[in-house]
Protein backbone atom coordinates (compact mmCIF):
# COMPACT_ATOMS: atom_id res chain seq x y z
CA UNK A 1 0.00 0.00 0.00
CA UNK A 2 1.38 3.60 -0.83
CA UNK A 3 1.79 6.17 1.72
CA UNK A 4 -1.09 8.79 1.48
CA UNK A 5 -1.50 12.42 2.40
CA UNK A 6 -3.92 14.64 1.44
CA UNK A 7 -1.15 17.67 2.36
CA UNK A 8 0.82 16.26 0.07
CA UNK A 9 -2.25 16.32 -2.14
CA UNK A 10 -2.60 19.84 -1.37
CA UNK A 11 0.74 21.16 -1.87
CA UNK A 12 0.24 19.80 -5.54
CA UNK A 13 -2.95 21.94 -6.42
CA UNK A 14 -2.24 25.66 -6.63
CA UNK A 15 -5.72 26.60 -6.56
CA UNK A 16 -5.66 25.67 -3.07
CA UNK A 17 -3.60 28.53 -1.92
CA UNK A 18 -5.97 31.25 -3.48
CA UNK A 19 -7.52 33.46 -0.60
CA UNK A 20 -11.25 34.31 -0.89
CA UNK A 21 -12.21 37.22 0.66
CA UNK A 22 -8.75 37.62 2.71
CA UNK A 23 -9.74 33.66 3.89
CA UNK A 24 -7.70 30.23 2.65
CA UNK A 25 -10.13 28.46 0.30
CA UNK A 26 -12.13 26.35 1.73
CA UNK A 27 -13.02 23.96 -1.53
CA UNK A 28 -16.26 21.74 -1.02
CA UNK A 29 -17.58 21.06 -4.35
CA UNK A 30 -15.51 18.04 -5.59
CA UNK A 31 -18.79 16.71 -6.74
CA UNK A 32 -19.47 19.61 -9.31
CA UNK A 33 -15.84 19.63 -10.31
CA UNK A 34 -12.66 18.71 -8.95
CA UNK A 35 -9.09 20.68 -8.42
CA UNK A 36 -6.48 20.11 -10.67
CA UNK A 37 -2.98 19.04 -9.73
CA UNK A 38 -0.18 20.47 -11.24
CA UNK A 39 0.86 17.18 -12.25
CA UNK A 40 -1.98 17.88 -15.03
CA UNK A 41 -1.35 21.35 -15.26
CA UNK A 42 2.18 20.93 -16.23
CA UNK A 43 1.32 17.65 -19.08
CA UNK A 44 -0.99 19.98 -20.91
CA UNK A 45 1.27 23.56 -21.10
CA UNK A 46 3.99 21.29 -22.24
CA UNK A 47 2.09 19.23 -24.73
CA UNK A 48 0.89 22.95 -26.06
CA UNK A 49 4.36 24.21 -25.74
CA UNK A 50 6.15 21.20 -27.37
CA UNK A 51 4.00 18.60 -29.01
CA UNK A 52 1.00 19.94 -30.62
CA UNK A 53 -0.23 18.74 -33.87
CA UNK A 54 -3.52 17.10 -35.04
CA UNK A 55 -3.82 13.50 -34.51
CA UNK A 56 -4.13 10.82 -37.34
CA UNK A 57 -3.08 13.12 -40.12
CA UNK A 58 0.37 14.14 -40.22
CA UNK A 59 3.56 12.07 -40.63
CA UNK A 60 5.72 15.00 -39.71
CA UNK A 61 7.49 14.37 -35.66
CA UNK A 62 5.11 16.02 -33.85
CA UNK A 63 2.06 14.98 -34.86
CA UNK A 64 3.60 11.57 -34.54
CA UNK A 65 4.19 12.70 -30.83
CA UNK A 66 0.65 14.13 -30.66
CA UNK A 67 -0.66 10.92 -31.77
CA UNK A 68 1.04 8.86 -29.54
CA UNK A 69 0.33 11.01 -26.41
CA UNK A 70 -3.27 11.34 -27.34
CA UNK A 71 -3.68 7.30 -27.95
CA UNK A 72 -1.15 6.94 -25.28
CA UNK A 73 -4.46 8.22 -23.06
CA UNK A 74 -6.51 5.78 -24.20
CA UNK A 75 -4.47 2.99 -22.89
CA UNK A 76 -4.02 4.60 -19.61
CA UNK A 77 -7.74 4.85 -19.26
CA UNK A 78 -8.44 1.72 -20.65
CA UNK A 79 -5.90 -0.02 -17.92
CA UNK A 80 -7.40 2.33 -15.27
CA UNK A 81 -11.07 0.85 -15.12
CA UNK A 82 -9.30 -2.70 -16.24
CA UNK A 83 -10.80 -2.68 -19.80
CA UNK A 84 -10.96 -6.04 -20.99
CA UNK A 85 -9.98 -5.46 -24.53
CA UNK A 86 -7.82 -2.21 -24.09
CA UNK A 87 -7.38 0.54 -25.55
CA UNK A 88 -9.72 -0.46 -28.17
CA UNK A 89 -12.59 0.11 -25.95
CA UNK A 90 -12.32 3.76 -24.89
CA UNK A 91 -14.20 6.39 -26.69
CA UNK A 92 -13.18 9.69 -25.93
CA UNK A 93 -16.09 12.15 -25.78
CA UNK A 94 -16.43 16.18 -24.63
CA UNK A 95 -17.87 14.79 -21.01
CA UNK A 96 -20.04 12.26 -18.98
CA UNK A 97 -23.34 13.49 -20.86
CA UNK A 98 -21.94 13.30 -24.18
CA UNK A 99 -21.11 9.78 -23.52
CA UNK A 100 -24.47 9.26 -22.89
CA UNK A 101 -26.22 10.92 -25.39
CA UNK A 102 -23.76 8.58 -27.66
CA UNK A 103 -25.37 5.17 -25.40
CA UNK A 104 -28.84 6.57 -25.96
CA UNK A 105 -28.48 7.63 -29.74
CA UNK A 106 -26.39 5.25 -31.17
CA UNK A 107 -26.62 1.85 -28.81
CA UNK A 108 -30.09 2.54 -27.48
CA UNK A 109 -31.65 3.65 -30.84
CA UNK A 110 -29.71 0.48 -33.16
CA UNK A 111 -30.64 -2.12 -30.56
CA UNK A 112 -34.34 -0.79 -28.75
CA UNK A 113 -37.94 -0.48 -30.16
CA UNK A 114 -41.33 0.58 -29.15
CA UNK A 115 -42.15 -0.93 -25.88
CA UNK A 116 -38.39 -2.06 -24.76
CA UNK A 117 -37.46 -0.68 -20.81
CA UNK A 118 -34.54 1.30 -19.91
CA UNK A 119 -34.63 1.12 -16.49
CA UNK A 120 -33.09 3.93 -14.32
CA UNK A 121 -33.42 4.92 -11.04
CA UNK A 122 -35.04 8.52 -8.95
CA UNK A 123 -31.53 9.34 -8.01
CA UNK A 124 -30.03 9.82 -11.61
CA UNK A 125 -28.22 12.77 -13.16
CA UNK A 126 -29.88 14.22 -15.78
CA UNK A 127 -27.88 12.91 -18.02
CA UNK A 128 -29.40 9.36 -17.30
CA UNK A 129 -32.67 10.62 -17.78
CA UNK A 130 -32.80 12.96 -20.75
CA UNK A 131 -31.33 11.16 -23.41
CA UNK A 132 -33.28 8.08 -22.58
CA UNK A 133 -36.80 10.69 -22.71
CA UNK A 134 -35.78 11.51 -26.20
CA UNK A 135 -35.20 8.58 -27.41
CA UNK A 136 -38.59 7.77 -26.00
CA UNK A 137 -40.23 10.53 -28.55
CA UNK A 138 -38.35 8.57 -31.76
CA UNK A 139 -38.79 4.78 -30.83
CA UNK A 140 -41.29 4.52 -27.75
CA UNK A 141 -39.34 3.06 -25.57
CA UNK A 142 -40.80 3.07 -21.93
CA UNK A 143 -38.39 4.45 -19.34
CA UNK A 144 -39.01 3.14 -16.05
CA UNK A 145 -37.74 4.40 -12.63
CA UNK A 146 -35.85 2.66 -9.33
CA UNK A 147 -37.98 4.43 -6.61
CA UNK A 148 -35.58 5.24 -3.54
CA UNK A 149 -36.37 4.54 -0.10
CA UNK A 150 -37.15 7.05 2.82
CA UNK A 151 -33.73 6.12 3.80
CA UNK A 152 -32.01 7.06 0.49
CA UNK A 153 -31.33 3.62 -1.36
CA UNK A 154 -32.39 2.13 -4.11
CA UNK A 155 -35.86 0.30 -3.24
CA UNK A 156 -35.01 -2.98 -5.10
CA UNK A 157 -37.61 -4.65 -2.76
CA UNK A 158 -40.11 -5.32 -6.05
CA UNK A 159 -36.70 -5.75 -8.57
CA UNK A 160 -38.11 -8.88 -10.76
CA UNK A 161 -41.25 -6.71 -11.55
CA UNK A 162 -38.92 -3.73 -12.27
CA UNK A 163 -36.98 -5.66 -14.59
CA UNK A 164 -39.84 -6.62 -16.81
CA UNK A 165 -39.12 -5.70 -20.48
CA UNK A 166 -35.70 -4.18 -19.39
CA UNK A 167 -33.31 -4.08 -22.08
CA UNK A 168 -31.18 -1.38 -20.31
CA UNK A 169 -30.31 -0.72 -16.68
CA UNK A 170 -28.69 2.47 -16.85
CA UNK A 171 -27.61 3.69 -12.88
CA UNK A 172 -25.55 6.10 -11.09
CA UNK A 173 -22.69 4.50 -9.57
CA UNK A 174 -23.02 6.92 -6.51
CA UNK A 175 -25.55 9.50 -6.66
CA UNK A 176 -23.97 13.07 -6.68
CA UNK A 177 -26.49 14.42 -4.53
CA UNK A 178 -27.30 11.93 -1.90
CA UNK A 179 -23.30 10.45 -1.78
CA UNK A 180 -25.65 6.77 -1.97
CA UNK A 181 -23.00 4.39 -3.50
CA UNK A 182 -25.32 1.90 -5.32
CA UNK A 183 -24.51 -1.78 -5.13
CA UNK A 184 -23.93 -2.26 -9.09
CA UNK A 185 -22.30 -5.90 -8.74
CA UNK A 186 -25.92 -7.00 -7.54
CA UNK A 187 -27.60 -4.78 -10.08
CA UNK A 188 -25.61 -6.39 -12.86
CA UNK A 189 -26.02 -9.56 -11.92
CA UNK A 190 -30.12 -8.64 -11.61
CA UNK A 191 -29.81 -7.07 -15.41
CA UNK A 192 -27.80 -9.73 -16.84
CA UNK A 193 -30.14 -12.66 -15.10
CA UNK A 194 -33.12 -11.06 -17.12
CA UNK A 195 -31.20 -10.47 -20.31
CA UNK A 196 -30.55 -6.80 -19.84
CA UNK A 197 -27.09 -5.28 -20.14
CA UNK A 198 -26.08 -2.35 -17.47
CA UNK A 199 -24.59 0.78 -17.88
CA UNK A 200 -23.21 2.57 -15.06
CA UNK A 201 -22.66 6.68 -14.38
CA UNK A 202 -19.40 6.64 -12.94
CA UNK A 203 -19.47 10.47 -12.94
CA UNK A 204 -19.58 10.58 -9.37
CA UNK A 205 -17.69 6.82 -8.52
CA UNK A 206 -14.57 6.73 -10.52
CA UNK A 207 -13.22 9.62 -9.41
CA UNK A 208 -13.52 8.26 -5.54
CA UNK A 209 -13.28 4.52 -6.07
CA UNK A 210 -11.47 2.08 -7.66
CA UNK A 211 -13.45 0.82 -10.82
CA UNK A 212 -12.53 -2.50 -12.53
CA UNK A 213 -15.10 -3.28 -15.12
CA UNK A 214 -14.51 -6.73 -15.33
CA UNK A 215 -14.82 -7.52 -11.76
CA UNK A 216 -18.33 -5.30 -11.49
CA UNK A 217 -19.18 -7.46 -14.84
CA UNK A 218 -21.03 -4.26 -16.45
CA UNK A 219 -21.42 -3.57 -19.91
CA UNK A 220 -21.46 0.15 -20.39
CA UNK A 221 -19.45 2.67 -18.07
CA UNK A 222 -19.54 6.33 -18.44
CA UNK A 223 -17.20 9.18 -16.63
CA UNK A 224 -15.58 12.56 -16.93
CA UNK A 225 -12.24 13.75 -16.43
CA UNK A 226 -13.24 17.03 -15.22
CA UNK A 227 -14.07 15.40 -11.45
CA UNK A 228 -11.65 12.59 -11.16
CA UNK A 229 -8.75 16.02 -11.05
CA UNK A 230 -8.71 16.15 -14.52
CA UNK A 231 -9.05 19.09 -17.53
CA UNK A 232 -13.08 20.01 -18.79
CA UNK A 233 -13.71 18.98 -22.22
CA UNK A 234 -12.96 15.32 -22.25
CA UNK A 235 -15.40 12.08 -20.95
CA UNK A 236 -15.32 8.32 -21.93
CA UNK A 237 -17.64 5.68 -23.10
CA UNK A 238 -16.37 2.26 -22.29
CA UNK A 239 -17.93 -1.01 -23.54
CA UNK A 240 -16.82 -4.05 -24.51
CA UNK A 241 -15.10 -4.55 -27.98
CA UNK A 242 -17.99 -7.01 -29.16
CA UNK A 243 -20.94 -4.34 -28.41
CA UNK A 244 -18.56 -1.66 -29.56
CA UNK A 245 -18.02 -2.79 -33.09
CA UNK A 246 -21.95 -3.17 -33.71
CA UNK A 247 -23.02 0.54 -32.32
CA UNK A 248 -23.21 2.82 -35.82
CA UNK A 249 -21.78 5.98 -36.10
CA UNK A 250 -22.91 8.94 -33.61
CA UNK A 251 -21.54 12.32 -34.90
CA UNK A 252 -20.37 12.25 -38.68
CA UNK A 253 -17.61 14.52 -40.00
CA UNK A 254 -14.00 13.85 -40.15
CA UNK A 255 -11.75 11.15 -38.56
CA UNK A 256 -14.40 8.71 -37.88
CA UNK A 257 -14.63 7.79 -41.42
CA UNK A 258 -12.88 4.68 -43.35
CA UNK A 259 -13.91 6.11 -46.63
CA UNK A 260 -16.08 8.88 -47.93
CA UNK A 261 -17.52 8.58 -51.60
CA UNK A 262 -19.78 10.36 -53.89
CA UNK A 263 -22.44 8.08 -52.77
CA UNK A 264 -21.75 7.75 -49.19
CA UNK A 265 -19.40 7.17 -46.40
CA UNK A 266 -17.77 3.99 -44.66
CA UNK A 267 -17.52 4.37 -41.09
CA UNK A 268 -14.10 3.91 -39.60
CA UNK A 269 -13.31 0.99 -37.03
CA UNK A 270 -13.09 0.96 -33.46
CA UNK A 271 -13.02 3.99 -31.00
CA UNK A 272 -12.23 6.73 -33.41
CA UNK A 273 -15.69 5.78 -35.45
CA UNK A 274 -17.35 7.61 -32.57
CA UNK A 275 -14.64 10.84 -31.96
CA UNK A 276 -15.97 13.13 -35.04
CA UNK A 277 -13.49 16.05 -35.87
CA UNK A 278 -9.92 17.14 -34.20
CA UNK A 279 -10.46 15.34 -30.46
CA UNK A 280 -9.76 16.87 -27.37
CA UNK A 281 -5.68 15.64 -27.26
CA UNK A 282 -4.50 18.24 -24.61
CA UNK A 283 -7.10 17.33 -22.90
CA UNK A 284 -6.39 13.55 -23.35
CA UNK A 285 -2.92 14.18 -22.13
CA UNK A 286 -4.27 15.95 -19.12
CA UNK A 287 -6.62 13.33 -18.68
CA UNK A 288 -3.76 10.75 -19.14
CA UNK A 289 -1.72 12.92 -16.45
CA UNK A 290 -4.47 12.61 -13.94
CA UNK A 291 -5.12 9.03 -14.11
CA UNK A 292 -1.36 8.54 -13.22
CA UNK A 293 -1.73 10.76 -10.25
CA UNK A 294 -4.67 9.16 -9.02
CA UNK A 295 -2.75 5.94 -9.55
CA UNK A 296 -0.18 6.68 -7.48
CA UNK A 297 -1.79 7.91 -4.62
CA UNK A 298 -3.77 4.47 -5.04
CA UNK A 299 -7.58 4.80 -5.57
CA UNK A 300 -8.27 2.69 -2.24
CA UNK A 301 -6.27 5.16 -0.03
CA UNK A 302 -8.37 7.57 -1.92
CA UNK A 303 -11.81 6.06 -1.00
CA UNK A 304 -10.69 5.58 3.04
CA UNK A 305 -9.71 8.95 3.12
CA UNK A 306 -13.00 10.61 1.76
CA UNK A 307 -15.16 7.93 3.60
CA UNK A 308 -13.09 9.17 6.74
CA UNK A 309 -13.79 12.35 6.20
CA UNK A 310 -17.48 12.39 5.44
CA UNK A 311 -17.49 9.99 8.37
CA UNK A 312 -16.55 12.80 10.55
CA UNK A 313 -18.61 15.88 9.45
CA UNK A 314 -22.08 13.31 9.59
CA UNK A 315 -21.28 12.74 12.90
CA UNK A 316 -21.10 16.01 13.54
CA UNK A 317 -23.44 18.48 12.14
CA UNK A 318 -26.37 17.21 14.66
CA UNK A 319 -24.49 18.17 17.61
CA UNK A 320 -23.96 21.35 16.41
CA UNK A 321 -27.15 22.26 14.80
CA UNK A 322 -29.72 20.11 17.13
CA UNK A 323 -31.41 19.16 14.22
CA UNK A 324 -31.54 22.58 12.60
CA UNK A 325 -29.47 20.83 9.88
CA UNK A 326 -30.89 17.58 8.45
CA UNK A 327 -28.69 15.88 6.08
CA UNK A 328 -30.50 14.73 2.95
CA UNK A 329 -28.59 11.33 2.48
CA UNK A 330 -27.73 8.01 4.10
CA UNK A 331 -27.05 8.32 7.74
CA UNK A 332 -25.42 4.55 8.00
CA UNK A 333 -22.09 5.33 6.64
CA UNK A 334 -21.34 1.81 5.01
CA UNK A 335 -21.68 2.07 1.00
CA UNK A 336 -21.80 6.08 1.40
CA UNK A 337 -18.98 8.64 -0.38
CA UNK A 338 -18.57 12.27 0.66
CA UNK A 339 -20.99 13.72 -0.89
CA UNK A 340 -23.10 15.72 1.77
CA UNK A 341 -26.96 17.21 0.84
CA UNK A 342 -27.60 20.04 3.85
CA UNK A 343 -31.11 21.39 4.07
CA UNK A 344 -30.88 23.92 6.54
CA UNK A 345 -34.62 24.59 8.35
CA UNK A 346 -35.95 28.21 7.12
CA UNK A 347 -32.65 29.28 5.18
CA UNK A 348 -32.68 29.49 1.27
CA UNK A 349 -30.17 26.85 -0.19
CA UNK A 350 -29.05 30.28 -2.01
CA UNK A 351 -28.72 31.93 0.77
CA UNK A 352 -26.60 29.65 2.69
CA UNK A 353 -24.18 29.08 0.22
CA UNK A 354 -24.15 33.39 -0.28
CA UNK A 355 -22.96 33.31 3.78
CA UNK A 356 -20.70 30.28 3.07
CA UNK A 357 -18.87 32.51 -0.06
CA UNK A 358 -18.06 34.87 2.72
CA UNK A 359 -16.21 31.90 4.62
CA UNK A 360 -14.71 31.28 1.42
CA UNK A 361 -16.50 28.47 1.49
CA UNK A 362 -17.03 26.50 -2.37
CA UNK A 363 -20.04 24.52 -2.10
CA UNK A 364 -23.16 24.31 -4.73
CA UNK A 365 -26.55 25.24 -3.50
CA UNK A 366 -29.38 24.04 -6.06
CA UNK A 367 -31.33 20.60 -7.39
CA UNK A 368 -27.82 19.19 -8.65
CA UNK A 369 -29.40 18.58 -12.27
CA UNK A 370 -31.40 15.85 -10.57
CA UNK A 371 -35.02 17.03 -10.27
CA UNK A 372 -36.56 13.83 -10.13
CA UNK A 373 -34.64 13.01 -6.76
CA UNK A 374 -35.34 16.37 -5.32
CA UNK A 375 -39.00 16.30 -6.17
CA UNK A 376 -38.93 12.94 -4.55
CA UNK A 377 -37.95 14.61 -0.96
CA UNK A 378 -40.17 17.89 -2.08
CA UNK A 379 -37.19 19.70 -1.96
CA UNK A 380 -36.29 22.74 -4.13
CA UNK A 381 -32.71 22.81 -4.13
CA UNK A 382 -30.08 20.92 -0.89
CA UNK A 383 -26.53 22.45 -0.46
CA UNK A 384 -23.91 20.08 -1.28
CA UNK A 385 -20.76 19.53 -0.06
CA UNK A 386 -18.22 17.27 -1.00
CA UNK A 387 -15.24 15.95 -0.75
CA UNK A 388 -11.91 15.26 -2.81
CA UNK A 389 -8.50 13.34 -2.09
CA UNK A 390 -6.93 17.10 -1.08
CA UNK A 391 -9.60 17.46 1.85
CA UNK A 392 -9.13 17.88 5.04
CA UNK A 393 -11.07 17.35 8.39
CA UNK A 394 -10.30 21.67 8.80
CA UNK A 395 -12.52 21.74 5.61
CA UNK A 396 -15.58 20.41 7.89
CA UNK A 397 -14.75 23.07 10.19
CA UNK A 398 -14.56 25.70 8.24
CA UNK A 399 -18.00 24.65 6.50
CA UNK A 400 -19.23 24.17 10.46
CA UNK A 401 -18.33 27.88 11.12
CA UNK A 402 -19.87 28.99 8.43
CA UNK A 403 -23.17 27.14 8.27
CA UNK A 404 -23.43 27.99 12.20
CA UNK A 405 -23.39 31.70 10.95
CA UNK A 406 -25.81 31.47 8.37
CA UNK A 407 -27.88 29.38 10.89
CA UNK A 408 -27.92 32.56 13.14
CA UNK A 409 -28.40 35.17 10.76
CA UNK A 410 -31.44 34.03 9.19
CA UNK A 411 -32.63 32.15 12.34
CA UNK B 1 -19.30 40.49 6.96
CA UNK B 2 -19.35 43.80 4.83
CA UNK B 3 -20.49 42.77 1.74
CA UNK B 4 -22.76 40.54 3.15
CA UNK B 5 -24.35 43.10 5.71
CA UNK B 6 -24.68 44.91 2.43
CA UNK B 7 -26.83 42.41 0.50
CA UNK B 8 -29.14 40.89 4.00
CA UNK B 9 -30.18 44.23 4.86
CA UNK B 10 -32.18 43.99 7.98
CA UNK B 11 -35.25 45.50 5.62
CA UNK B 12 -35.01 42.40 3.37
CA UNK B 13 -34.40 39.76 6.26
CA UNK B 14 -37.84 41.35 7.57
CA UNK B 15 -39.43 41.36 4.49
CA UNK B 16 -38.40 37.35 3.58
CA UNK B 17 -39.89 36.63 7.69
CA UNK B 18 -43.12 38.31 7.13
CA UNK B 19 -43.88 38.63 3.26
CA UNK B 20 -46.41 41.45 2.82
CA UNK B 21 -49.33 40.92 -0.14
CA UNK B 22 -48.98 36.80 0.45
CA UNK B 23 -51.93 35.29 -0.95
CA UNK B 24 -54.21 34.47 -4.52
CA UNK B 25 -57.01 36.41 -6.13
CA UNK B 26 -59.46 34.79 -7.80
CA UNK B 27 -58.76 34.84 -11.79
CA UNK B 28 -60.42 35.75 -13.38
CA UNK B 29 -61.23 38.40 -12.81
CA UNK B 30 -57.53 38.96 -11.83
CA UNK B 31 -54.87 38.16 -13.84
CA UNK B 32 -52.62 35.02 -13.06
CA UNK B 33 -48.79 35.04 -14.01
CA UNK B 34 -46.42 32.70 -13.32
CA UNK B 35 -42.49 33.54 -13.24
CA UNK B 36 -39.80 30.45 -12.90
CA UNK B 37 -36.07 30.60 -12.57
CA UNK B 38 -34.76 27.00 -13.77
CA UNK B 39 -31.33 27.24 -12.42
CA UNK B 40 -31.96 27.70 -9.12
CA UNK B 41 -35.55 26.65 -8.91
CA UNK B 42 -37.56 29.42 -7.59
CA UNK B 43 -41.29 30.10 -8.49
CA UNK B 44 -43.65 33.33 -7.98
CA UNK B 45 -47.14 33.26 -8.99
CA UNK B 46 -48.35 37.18 -9.51
CA UNK B 47 -52.12 38.38 -9.41
CA UNK B 48 -52.87 41.25 -10.31
CA UNK B 49 -56.10 43.33 -10.53
CA UNK B 50 -56.61 46.03 -12.59
CA UNK B 51 -59.41 48.70 -12.37
CA UNK B 52 -59.52 51.51 -13.96
CA UNK B 53 -55.62 52.31 -15.09
CA UNK B 54 -55.09 51.60 -11.46
CA UNK B 55 -53.30 48.39 -9.70
CA UNK B 56 -55.52 47.75 -7.70
CA UNK B 57 -54.86 44.94 -5.74
CA UNK B 58 -51.62 42.26 -5.85
CA UNK B 59 -51.35 39.09 -4.14
CA UNK B 60 -48.21 36.88 -4.67
CA UNK B 61 -47.36 33.37 -3.88
CA UNK B 62 -43.90 31.04 -4.31
CA UNK B 63 -40.80 30.04 -2.98
CA UNK B 64 -37.20 31.17 -3.39
CA UNK B 65 -34.47 32.68 -1.54
CA UNK B 66 -34.48 35.61 0.42
CA UNK B 67 -33.62 37.71 -1.85
CA UNK B 68 -36.80 36.78 -4.58
CA UNK B 69 -39.06 36.76 -1.76
CA UNK B 70 -38.48 39.83 -0.39
CA UNK B 71 -37.95 41.59 -3.27
CA UNK B 72 -41.43 40.41 -4.61
CA UNK B 73 -42.42 41.37 -0.99
CA UNK B 74 -41.33 45.28 -1.50
CA UNK B 75 -42.09 45.48 -4.91
CA UNK B 76 -45.72 44.33 -3.73
CA UNK B 77 -45.83 47.13 -1.40
CA UNK B 78 -44.47 49.98 -3.34
CA UNK B 79 -46.66 49.05 -6.46
CA UNK B 80 -50.34 48.18 -4.95
CA UNK B 81 -52.74 50.76 -4.93
CA UNK B 82 -50.79 52.96 -8.02
CA UNK B 83 -51.80 54.02 -11.30
CA UNK B 84 -50.18 52.08 -14.08
CA UNK B 85 -47.76 54.86 -15.52
CA UNK B 86 -46.72 55.01 -11.92
CA UNK B 87 -46.02 51.27 -11.25
CA UNK B 88 -44.31 51.05 -14.70
CA UNK B 89 -42.47 53.76 -13.65
CA UNK B 90 -41.04 52.06 -10.58
CA UNK B 91 -40.61 48.97 -12.87
CA UNK B 92 -38.07 51.13 -14.66
CA UNK B 93 -36.15 52.78 -11.71
CA UNK B 94 -35.42 49.33 -9.91
CA UNK B 95 -34.51 47.94 -13.29
CA UNK B 96 -32.07 50.88 -13.63
CA UNK B 97 -31.03 50.21 -9.58
CA UNK B 98 -30.35 46.19 -11.07
CA UNK B 99 -28.07 46.91 -13.65
CA UNK B 100 -25.81 50.32 -12.01
CA UNK B 101 -22.43 48.59 -11.78
CA UNK B 102 -20.17 48.73 -8.43
CA UNK B 103 -17.91 51.17 -10.19
CA UNK B 104 -20.71 53.69 -10.41
CA UNK B 105 -21.66 53.78 -7.32
CA UNK B 106 -20.69 56.58 -5.38
CA UNK B 107 -18.58 56.64 -2.05
CA UNK B 108 -21.59 56.95 0.58
CA UNK B 109 -22.41 53.35 -1.31
CA UNK B 110 -25.69 55.56 -3.33
CA UNK B 111 -25.84 54.75 -6.85
CA UNK B 112 -25.11 57.82 -8.72
CA UNK B 113 -28.04 57.60 -11.42
CA UNK B 114 -30.59 56.01 -9.64
CA UNK B 115 -33.68 58.20 -7.56
CA UNK B 116 -33.34 55.93 -4.58
CA UNK B 117 -36.29 58.50 -3.17
CA UNK B 118 -38.47 57.29 -5.57
CA UNK B 119 -37.81 53.78 -4.39
CA UNK B 120 -38.29 54.13 -0.69
CA UNK B 121 -37.86 50.89 0.74
CA UNK B 122 -36.77 49.06 -2.48
CA UNK B 123 -33.26 51.19 -2.29
CA UNK B 124 -32.45 47.94 0.42
CA UNK B 125 -32.16 45.94 -2.46
CA UNK B 126 -28.93 47.73 -3.73
CA UNK B 127 -26.72 45.58 -2.45
CA UNK B 128 -27.62 43.00 -4.72
CA UNK B 129 -25.82 44.93 -7.76
CA UNK B 130 -22.96 43.35 -5.79
CA UNK B 131 -23.28 39.87 -6.13
CA UNK B 132 -24.18 39.36 -10.16
CA UNK B 133 -25.09 35.98 -9.63
CA UNK B 134 -28.01 36.94 -7.55
CA UNK B 135 -29.55 39.72 -9.98
CA UNK B 136 -31.66 37.40 -11.49
CA UNK B 137 -33.16 36.99 -7.79
CA UNK B 138 -33.77 40.05 -7.48
CA UNK B 139 -35.62 40.74 -10.61
CA UNK B 140 -37.13 37.71 -10.99
CA UNK B 141 -41.13 39.02 -9.68
CA UNK B 142 -40.39 42.62 -11.35
CA UNK B 143 -40.30 40.57 -14.65
CA UNK B 144 -43.58 38.68 -13.49
CA UNK B 145 -45.01 41.94 -13.02
CA UNK B 146 -43.99 43.43 -16.20
CA UNK B 147 -45.53 40.09 -18.06
CA UNK B 148 -48.91 40.18 -16.14
CA UNK B 149 -49.23 43.72 -16.75
CA UNK B 150 -49.26 43.42 -20.59
CA UNK B 151 -51.51 40.74 -20.31
CA UNK B 152 -54.10 42.97 -18.06
CA UNK B 153 -53.43 45.87 -20.84
CA UNK B 154 -54.10 43.49 -23.72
Amino acid sequence: MTSFSARRVRADIPQLNRLIYDRPITYLDSASTSLQPNAVIDAMSRYYQLRHANVHRAVYQTASEATAAYEGARESVAHFINAPGGAGEIVFTKNATESFNLLAKSWGAKNLASGDVVLVSEMEHHANIVPWFQLRETTGIEVRFIPVTDDYRLDLSRSEELMRGVKLLSVAGMSNVLGTINPIGELAALAHRHGALIAVDGAQSVAHSATDVVALDIDFLIFTGHKMLGPTGIGVFWTREDILHTMPPFLGGGGMIADVRTDGYTPANGPTRFEAGTPPIAEAVGLNAAVHYLEGLGMTNVTRHEHALAADALSRFDEEFQGRVRIIGPADTTDRGGVISLDVEGVHPHDVAQVLDQFGVCVRPGHHCAKPLMRRFGLAATVRASYGPYSLTKDTDVLLEALGHAVKMFG
Amino acid sequence: MTNLDDLYREIILDHYRSPRNRGELEAPPAVRVEGFNPLCGDEIVVYLDVEEGVLANIKMTGTGCSISQSSASLMSAAVKGKPLDQVRATIATFKELMTVHESTLAHDGEPARVDLRALGELAALQGVVKFPVRIKCATLAWNTLVQGLDEAVA
